[in-house]
């Protein structure tokens, strides 16, 4: 048995490593390089040390089982550790990426290390909760350091906008969710979500109260995760804040959101599928997730049709994929968990490469971002339009890419568990998807150049690039490598 | 139980009764003759100019949300603060930990100059 | 009881009135007056809980340190003409009054679905709210979470600073 220290080693050193970029950044203010790769190094060490401790988990007898220190505030399962690396992950990219980006448009730069290190680390804590109190102090540090990241750029308008909107619903949406938290406290006397699921098993509970609650945290979670009819922060601020951040936002947040779905629908439905599923709660929960489901995917997907834009078109994508993700909760089993895990890697992957492929391009202050400035891009920029085409390809859900599996195991969990129609929508929806993001790659190929666009100097971002096209590609080609690890947390 | 804040009510209510007795008295024992030049802004005796509603600097905003954090984290010390000898080593660290991570934001905020006013 | 119980109908008329006037107010300032004294009374409703601690939070919080952020903010916002703001659109209203009135329905459903009065006060409950009773809590329970948040405040420092600081050059 590892002892407890290794176990909580990832937690210890992304908080410690947050520390040390807040401490030094104003030490080192002519010399960002410091702070750059000791950042890069955090990230590292912490996702090194989850993927120590992920092994050591799955040499156990029980993977599946997940072990809380911390007086039951801090669990240690497989899938928190899955989550950790990917959260790492998706911040080591954007750090490769950023550096170039920020100094060539903005010039500016400070304190952008350790924001998002903080927001890694609220993303790891939301991931190791066992609480419902520890999930929210994650999800607080998470979203404040966002709203930060999001308003960055204070000189220009559109950042400041986005930032002031996503604070606002945000902050709005976080009333939601403590209201809900304190509702389930209400039906069931405790917050550590195994003492919920063991007190729901044994109807020990205020079952009207737990509904009410479970409502009020779906419509908070569902503003994080800007899932209709909560969605309609997400295009502006995506559109608003500096673009590597929006892959950020739109991609780990995201992840971060779903997370938090996971972790607290295993617990209630776990609790629930030992007992009288529908008696007990007053809504059949999973049905109503499943129209949210449908109801986003096919308005982010129509929405994106019509944009012109193409960080609001990415935008409005993420609002459909954000559809996709949460079949995995209405499908409620091993294998809708596993697929939301693949998926979310497959989609930070993509997600996040597609929005440092537009930084690239983009030039002095938002130009270069409309579609149709696109036309061509593959004659100037052979490399960075193939790679663009294959994030396209993997988001529009085509074989061999990651993207196809995810929603191969997403589509498959929700028809096991008899909700067919929901597959056939999300099967429609993605066919509607297809327009606009084969449209892009059609455009970057198949038409003429007005202008010959300009792409940056790309530094770092190169391997960041590398990173996940190489990740998109394996774990399209072989997506067993993954999902073997993803199944056997459930 | 509530006999035991029943000071307390007596207090709150004959502080909020005298303030507002002494008020009602002022407004109708006090002399009041309004001249034209007693209607005007107070302006430390200055003729006042402008507009008042001047819009404030962000700076005062940036003081004020120090003061909310720093705040919060002394309320945060009381409950350790009353029963520090029963509580014992473990949250005496925890306290050294959580006032040590403030205290980089401190030393953050003061080195960037967040506590300065220019 | 009947002491207790007329300790919370005055404190819960007068914080719904102060509530409405915090609302219904065209003017901020006297918004914001409003808001401090519905906080004193949410303290006092506190006290009827036997959450002591959390009603010397109340009032030390944000009837002291967040009314004056907002006070600042609105200084900041420098709102001259109030009408301005004045909701134009009259279906936003009816839609707010029928969102109010279903929830005040929820909270009704869930005061008659049972639950709401019927647990005798335990023993302990009387004592919990006291800051030695939540200390105890707080240190070995929720050592955690508490850590967790100075790591919270802390992004609160970097987010002021980032936001209200940084030289724009």
């Amino acid at each position: 048995m590892a002892n407890e220290t290794i176990l909580m080693l990832p937690l210890y050193l992304i908080g410690f490593f947050s520390l040390a970029a807040v401490g030094l950044d104003p030490l080192f203010s002519k010399n960002k390089k410091v702070i750059y790769y000791l950042s890069l190094i955090g990230l590292l060490e912490a996702a090194i040390s989850a993927g120590y401790a992920l092994y050591l988990h799955t040499l156990t007898p029980a993977p599946n089982i997940e072990i809380s220190y911390a007086k039951n505030m801090v669990s240690t399962g497989g899938m928190a550790y899955f989550f950790d690396i990917l959260f790492c992950l998706s911040g080591i990219l954007i750090l490769l990426s950023s550096p170039r980006y920020f100094t060539r448009e903005y010039k500016e730069l400070s304190e952008f290390y350790s924001l998002i290190l903080l927001s890694v680390s609220g993303m790891m804590i939301m991931a190791h909760s066992a609480n419902l109190l520890v999930l929210f102090i994650g999800i607080e540090i998470m979203s404040l350091s966002f709203y930060i990241l999001a308003g960055f750029i204070r000189i220009r308008i559109m950042s400041v906008e986005a930032a002031l909107k996503y604070f606002l619903l945000g902050a709005f949406s976080t009333g939601f969710l403590v209201y809900g938290i304190a509702m389930i406290y209400g039906a069931t006397g405790t917050l550590t979500l195994s003492v919920i699921q063991l007190s729901i098993q044994t109807n020990t509970i205020n079952s009207l109260y737990l509904t009410i609650g479970i409502g009020l945290i779906i419509i908070g979670l569902s503003f994080k995760a800007a899932i209709f009819p909560f969605h309609q922060w997400a295009p502006d601020v995506y559109h608003g804040s500096p673009t590597v951040i929006a892959g950020f936002l739109s991609a780990a947040g995201k992840a971060a959101a779903m997370m938090a779905f996971i972790i607290i629908a295993r617990a209630i439905f776990g609790g629930l599928s030992q007992n009288n599923f529908v008696k007990d709660l007053y809504v059949d929960v999973r049905l109503v997730l499943a129209v949210l489901s449908a109801a986003t995917m096919l308005i982010g997907n129509i929405t994106a049709l019509v944009q012109k834009n193409i960080k609001r078109m990415l935008a409005y994508s993420s609002v459909a994929h954000a559809g996709y993700l949460l079949m995995g909760v209405v499908a409620a089993n091993e294998r809708g968990w596993s697929g939301i895990l693949f998926y979310s890697t497959a989609y930070i992957l993509m997600q996040i490469g597609a929005f440092i492929v537009i930084s690239l391009s983009e030039r002095n202050d938002e130009q270069n971002l409309k579609i149709s400035e696109y036309r061509g891009f593959s004659k100037a920029h052979p490399y960075l339009a193939a790679i663009m085409s294959i994030f396209m390809f993997s988001l529009a859900g085509l074989p061999p890419f990651a993207g196809f599996f995810g929603k191969y195991y997403l589509f498959t969990a929700a028809v096991e568990t008899g909700y067919v129609w929901l597959t056939i929508v999300a099967v429609i929806s993605s066919l509607i998807s297809m327009y606009f993001y084969i449209g892009l790659i059609i455009k970057m190929y198949f038409e003429d150049p007005d202008t010959q666009p300009m792409v940056a100097e790309s530094g770092h971002a190169v391997l960041a690039l590398t990173l996940s096209t190489a990740g998109v590609m394996i774990f399209g080609i072989f997506p067993s490598l993954l999902m073997d690890i993803a199944k056997i947390f459930f | 139980m509530l006999e035991a804040y029943f000071p307390l009510i007596i207090m709150v209510v004959f502080g909020f009764a005298v303030a507002f007795i002494f008020m009602l008295l002022s407004q109708w024992l006090g002399a009041r003759r309004g001249t034209k030049e007693k209607q005007t802004v107070y302006e430390s005796g200055m003729v006042p100019y402008g507009n008042a509603r001047e819009r404030f600097s962000v700076k005062f905003y940036l003081v004020a949300v120090s003061f909310i954090v720093f705040d919060i984290e002394v309320v945060f010390l009381y409950p350790w603060a009353i029963q520090f000898k029963e509580l014992g080593i473990v949250p005496f660290i925890a306290v050294l930990i959580f006032i040590a991570i403030l205290f980089i934001g401190y030393f953050y905020e003061y080195k960037k100059g967040g506590l300065k006013w220019d | 009881m009947s002491l207790t119980f007329l300790f919370f109908g005055i404190l819960a008329v007068l914080a719904i009135a102060t509530a409405v006037i915090c609302v219904s107010n065209k003017n901020p300032v006297v918004s914001a007056m409003a808001l401090v004294a519905h906080f004193f009374m949410l303290a006092g409703l506190y006290l009827t809980l036997q959450a002591q601690f959390i009603a010397i939070l109340q009032i030390l919080i944000y009837a002291g340190a967040i009314m004056v952020l907002v006070i600042f903010v609105i200084m900041l916002l420098n709102l001259g003409d109030e009408e301005k703001l004045r909701e134009k659109t009259k279906y936003r209203k009816i839609l707010a009054s029928l969102l109010g009135i279903g929830f005040i329905a929820m909270l009704c459903s869930v005061y008659l679905g049972g639950g709401l009065g019927n647990k005798a006060t335990s023993p302990m409950a009387i004592t919990i709210g006291a800051p030695a009773a939540l200390g105890k809590e707080l240190f070995t329970n929720y050592l955690f979470a508490f850590e967790a948040i100075a790591l919270l405040l802390l992004t609160a420092i970097i987010g002021a600073v980032v936001l209200a600081k940084r030289k724009v050059d």
